[in-house]
This record gives structure tokens, sequence and C-alpha cells, in this order.
């Protein structure tokens, strides 16, 4: 009875944490190329409504996810277009990203509200994805374990592959990476690119898995979150998957309490547990490191030019 | 060939010319987009553009939506001037109202001219201390504004809905999840007899002038453009980067509340679920198309009031979605980035010889 208990609380900690994981990953990778791109939210609105439409329209949850990644990156290029090729300010770009990805969801998802899909199902057989406690293990689908594939691979190709090394000090020395002959402006845009589309995916997360329905703005603040993350991670990746199963299970305390009628709290209060968390865990970052040095990569939401 | 060249200078005309261009170009690629999803484009692009300037019936309207978007932006450019990157002024826009009706329901049996004034403070200190929190975690702890402040935002959602729907609903509501209407001591005198024209319009107005003038004749606007433009040499000067932040953030707090208050005390005369309607969010693109600049501002403000009106007109003439102008906003917002480039750029005629 217990472990049905938490294997099932598992599973929502899981399903909570891996789309702000992926599209935390994403951003940790642009940043890491010293783009700061806060149209997180923005990118993750365009995965969940193509991801949707298309899942839909087609009836293949495969071609969802390919729409939504593909979304995501078509995003995340008008961008690059923007903040890279014409210089504009990051952070009003990404702003606009975000309100451009808002806009333009609710107007695509508007025909598709309240309309179902068959939600991402578990990738192992039944025997295993529904077997009492081994499903804690293998009862996730595709994304939570791309997931966590990710998260090895990208700390891998930070650390160790050449190509890494070239993205980090472009983000740590754009002038330097130009003077030795690297393609600053090239390896942003492909730094950013891999950012749209984890976020296209962690935004098709909630519309094909989380909750296979259309609904307005369904994302609710996580890619906002997702930022924040990045911030907390300091920029590792191993850090990232801790800061985001931590927000999981923030979220996860939110639905349970709901689940179990703790009245002695209002709704309304335990909605604002994850924004508030955030805020906090930035406060405690910042206190932890009184050096007013956060790690960032030196040359974050820098514009840079060759000429 | 089209080339482009680096200007000398950044060139004075295409910084006012360029929010221009971008319009059109937001008409055009509008027009685009809309005929491709099978919406008559050129009426969706006339009704939201055009049509709403054409009929004088519709300026009251386009005034009274125009008034928040201009105070809050007003406040919005001064920081984004020192780069201080308040994006939650939607949080500080709602607490604003939340406090101010909070004076109207402990004053609801009362009657005074003393009332509206004590709402007016009340908005503009909520707005203020909601503005307080990542100014105080910014300049103390080094805490990015731009997280902090947004996240209060999805903050002061929740605490609108809890007041409205728990402590703060009316008890002769019929269980719907709003407050009290206000008193006719707790309203905003209307200005234009029959219309909906509220002492907010000359009071966005007026904020602008002094705004202008701020920025343009004292020491403190000259702190703020110096802390933005060379943080280096300002600290040389003595001006103050935690200073600078303190102050634009508490005035951006104070004006988005004082919006806020004007909403509810105005149009809404209460609060209710629906009372954000992201006005908050539209006052960065305001700040934006006004180049940052207190008159540029109250034009901005019309014109991207003046979408939000010509939308409700293109949702009857060509059935557009409501979600169809936060979409031309955006689009808005990508081209005023864009033309930006005009302003140090130039496009150079080149023809290859062959």
């Amino acid at each position: 009875m217990t472990t049905a208990i938490l294997v099932s609380i598992l599973m929502t900690l899981v399903a909570a944490s891996t789309p702000i994981l992926l599209a935390a990953l994403g951003e940790l990778v642009a940043e890491k190329a010293g783009v700061l791109n806060l149209g997180v939210e923005g990118m993750m609105l365009c995965g969940a409504v193509a991801g949707f439409a298309v899942a839909f329209s087609s009836g293949s949850t495969t071609l969802g996810l390919l729409a939504a990644l593909l979304a995501g990156v078509a995003a995340a290029m008008v961008f690059a277009v923007l903040a890279l090729s014409l210089n504009a300010n990051q952070v009003a770009t990404g702003l606009a990203l975000t309100i451009f990805g808002i806009g333009a969801s609710s107007l695509i998802g508007a025909g598709f509200v309240g309309r179902t899909i068959p939600r991402l199902g578990p990738i192992f057989p039944a025997g295993l994805s529904e077997h009492p406690w081994l499903r804690a293990i293998f009862g996730h689908d595709i994304l939570v374990y791309l997931s966590l594939a990710l998260i090895i691979g990208v700390g891998y190709f930070l650390r160790r592959t050449r190509s890494g090394l070239i993205l980090r000090a472009v983000g740590e020395n754009d002038a330097s990476a130009h003077a030795i002959g690297y393609p600053v402006i090239a390896i942003r845009y492909a730094a950013v690119a891999f950012g749209g589309a984890l976020a296209g995916l962690g935004g098709a997360y909630f519309s094909l898995a989380l909750t296979p329905m259309w609904a307005e703005r369904l994302t609710a603040g996580r890619g906002w979150i997702a930022l924040a993350l990045v911030v907390f991670s300091a920029w590792k990746p191993g850090r990232l998957l801790v800061g985001a199963y931590l927000f999981g299970a923030v979220m996860t305390l939110e639905l349970q309490a709901k689940a179990a009628g703790v009245n002695w709290l209002a709704p309304e209060v335990l909605a604002m547990t994850p924004y508030l968390a955030t805020i906090a865990v930035l406060t405690m970052m910042s206190i932890g490191r009184r050096t007013g040095r956060l790690d960032a990569p030196a040359c974050l939401g820098k514009p840079f030019s060759a000429t | 060939m089209l080339e482009w060249r680096r200007r000398r200078e950044p060139s004075t005309l295409m910084l006012w010319l360029s929010p221009l261009i971008a319009i059109a170009l937001t008409m055009l690629l509008g027009m685009i987009v809309f005929t491709a999803m099978g919406y008559d484009g050129c009426h969706a692009v006339e009704s939201i553009f055009l049509t709403p300037f054409l009929e004088p019936q519709r300026w009251a309207d386009i005034g009274v939506k125009a008034a928040p978007l201009v105070m809050i932006a007003l406040g919005l450019a001064i920081g984004f001037r020192a780069n201080v990157w308040n994006i939650g002024a939607e949080g500080q826009y709602i607490m604003g109202a939340i406090a101010g009706t909070g004076v109207a329901l402990l004053t609801y049996e009362m009657t005074g001219w003393w009332i509206l004034p004590a709402m007016v403070l009340a908005g503009i200190l909520g707005g203020m201390a909601w503005a307080a929190i990542p100014a105080f975690l910014r300049v103390k702890l080094q805490v990015s504004e731009i997280l902090t402040s947004l996240m209060l935002t999805y903050v002061a959602v929740q605490f609108l809905y809890y007041l409205v729907r728990g402590p703060w609903k009316d008890p002769d509501g019929f269980n719907f999840p709003q407050t009290r209407m206000f008193t006719a001591d707790q309203t905003l005198p209307i200005m234009l007899e029959g219309s909906l024209v509220h002492l907010g319009i000359p009071a966005a107005l007026l904020l602008a002038v002094v705004a202008w003038l701020t920025m343009e004749k004292t020491i403190a606007g000259y702190a703020v453009k110096v802390v933005g433009l060379a943080p280096a040499a300002a600290r040389h000067g003595g001006f103050s980067a935690g200073r600078t932040t303190w102050a634009t953030l508490l005035l951006s707090g104070a004006l988005a509340g004082l919006a806020g208050l004007f909403e509810a005390a105005g149009p809404f005369g209460q609060l209710t679920p629906q009372f954000p309607v992201g006005y908050g969010f539209t006052a960065i693109i305001v700040a934006f198309l006004g180049r940052l600049h207190p008159l540029g501002i109250v034009f901005g403000g019309i014109v991207l009031a003046g979408t939000y009106v010509g939308g409700e007109i293109a949702q009857s003439t060509v059935r557009l979605p409501q979600a169809a102008t936060g979409l031309f906003q955006a689009l808005l917002l990508f081209m005023l980035l864009a033309t930006d480039v005009l302003v140090r750029w130039r496009i150079a005629f080149k023809w290859r010889a062959a």
C-alpha cells in the first residue's frame, strides 16, 4: 500500500520536473555560449501548441514531438536573427519572444480548446511499465529518459569535448574566440537553436504528456522558472538535475496538498508556492555566494559584432 | 547589391523614423500572416490599425486604454534607461489596485472628499511595496530583478484570486468572485459627460510631461542615463547604481500601482478575477515604441491602445480571435527591435562590376 503511494508520488514528481529540466538544459547551453534568451516561456508555448496541433491532426504523438521541436527551433531563430545578427538588446528580444509565444499559441490553440488527444505513453512494455513498483523505473515516457540522457550528454559535451570547450570559450570571451578564428555568431546560433529545440519539447510535455488537452498559457510561467534554475545550477548540468527535481518536489507537494484536501491553506496560496520558491532559491543562492559572482559566463547577454 | 554600412554617428532621423517603419512593417507582415491563416488579412489590419483612429466615437475608448499603458510605460522606460529591467509591472499594477481597494472596502460606509485621495495614495504605496522586493533583492543580494519581478506577478495574480474569492467577496454578490462596487466617493470623476473618459487620462498626460522634464532638466534624470549608458563613469562621477536601482524600481512600481488603482476605481469600479488584462506587459512594448522617451511613450500608448480597440473591432468585422491582438503587439515589438538596426547602420546600394 505504502509502496503504491510512494511510487505514484515519484511518478508525479518526475512528470512535474521533466519539462522544466528540458527547457532549463537548453537554456543552459545557450547561456554557456553567452546568449541570454529570456524567451524560454514563449518557445515552450510555441512547442506546446505545435505539438498539440500536429498530434491532433495526424494522430501521432511522435510527429507531435517533432513538430514541437521544430517550432521551438523556429521561435529561437527569430530571437537569433534579432539578437545575434541585428544586435538587438537580448533582454528586450527575449521578452518579445515570450509575448509572441503567448499570442501565437492562444491564436493557433483557439481552435483546439477542449479537444483531447491520446497521452504520450510509457515506452517500455506493459509488463515493466505497469508493474506495481518496477514502473517507478520503467513507467515513464520517452521525454523523461531523453532528458536524463541529455543531462549526461550535455555535461560530457561541455566538459570533455573540444566543441564544448569552444562553445564555452565563445561564452566566456567572445573577442578572443573570434580572434583565434572561431565563428562566434554561428556557434551562438547553434546554441540558441539547441535551446529552442529543448524548450519546444519541454512545452510539448505539457500538451502531450501532462494534460493531453489544449488550454491557454498551459505552461504557467514554467519557462521563467527554468531560467531561474539555470542560475541556481551555477551553469552545471548536474546541479540543474537536482534543481529541477527539487522544483518538481515543490509542485508535487502542491498537487498532493490539493488532492488531500488541505483546507487550512487556500488553494491560491498553494498555487503561489513554485514562484515563491523560485525567489527564495535565487535569494539563497546569492546569500551563499557573497562574492557577487554567480559563475555566469562572462559574456552572458552582451552583444558581439565582429567589425 | 545591398550592403550594410555602419554609420559614423547614430542617425537622429532614423531614431524617430524607425518606430513608424516598424508600424508599417507590422501592418504588412500582419496582413500576410493573417491572410495565410485564412482570415481577411487586409481588413484585419485596417480594423486594428486604422479604424480606431478614423472613427471619432472610438477615441474615448482609446484614451481610457492608453492612460494605464502610458503611466506604466513612463516608469518602465526610466528603469530601462538605467538598465533596470522591471518586467513585473503587471504585478505592481495588481497590487496597487488591491491596496486601493482595501481602502475602499474600509471606507465603504463613509463619505467624504478624502476617500479617493486616500485610495490613490494606497495604490501608489501598494505598487511601490511590490517593486521594493526586487529592488531590495537586487541591490542587497544581486538577485536578478528580471526574474523576481516577474515571479511576483504570478504571486500577485493568485493573491487577487484569493481576495475576491475569499475575504473580499461581495456579501450581496450572489457568490460571484468579486468585491463590492465602489461608491461615488470611491470612483474617479468622469471628465467628459456620458463617456468613460476619467481623471486618469489627463493625469497620464501630466505625468508624461513631468517625466520628460525630470529626465531632461534634473540631475536625477541625468544620473539615470549615465548609470545606464556608462556604469563605470557613473561610479566615478559619484552616481550610485544601487540608489538608481532603488529609485527607478520604486518609481515604476508607484506608477504601475497608480495605474492599477485608476483602472479599479475607473472602468472596473470593483475588483474581479478578470482585472489583470496584461497592461503591465503591453506597457513594455509602449516604452520601446516610444523610444523610452516620455513624449514618445504618449504616442506609443495611443498606438497600442488603438490595437486593443481595433482588436475588438476586428472580432466583429473579420471574426479575428481576441488573441490576434496580442500577436500583432508582439510582431510590433519584433519589428521595433529589428528596425533599431537602421539607427546605427545604413543600407547602401552597390553595383558590382560584372
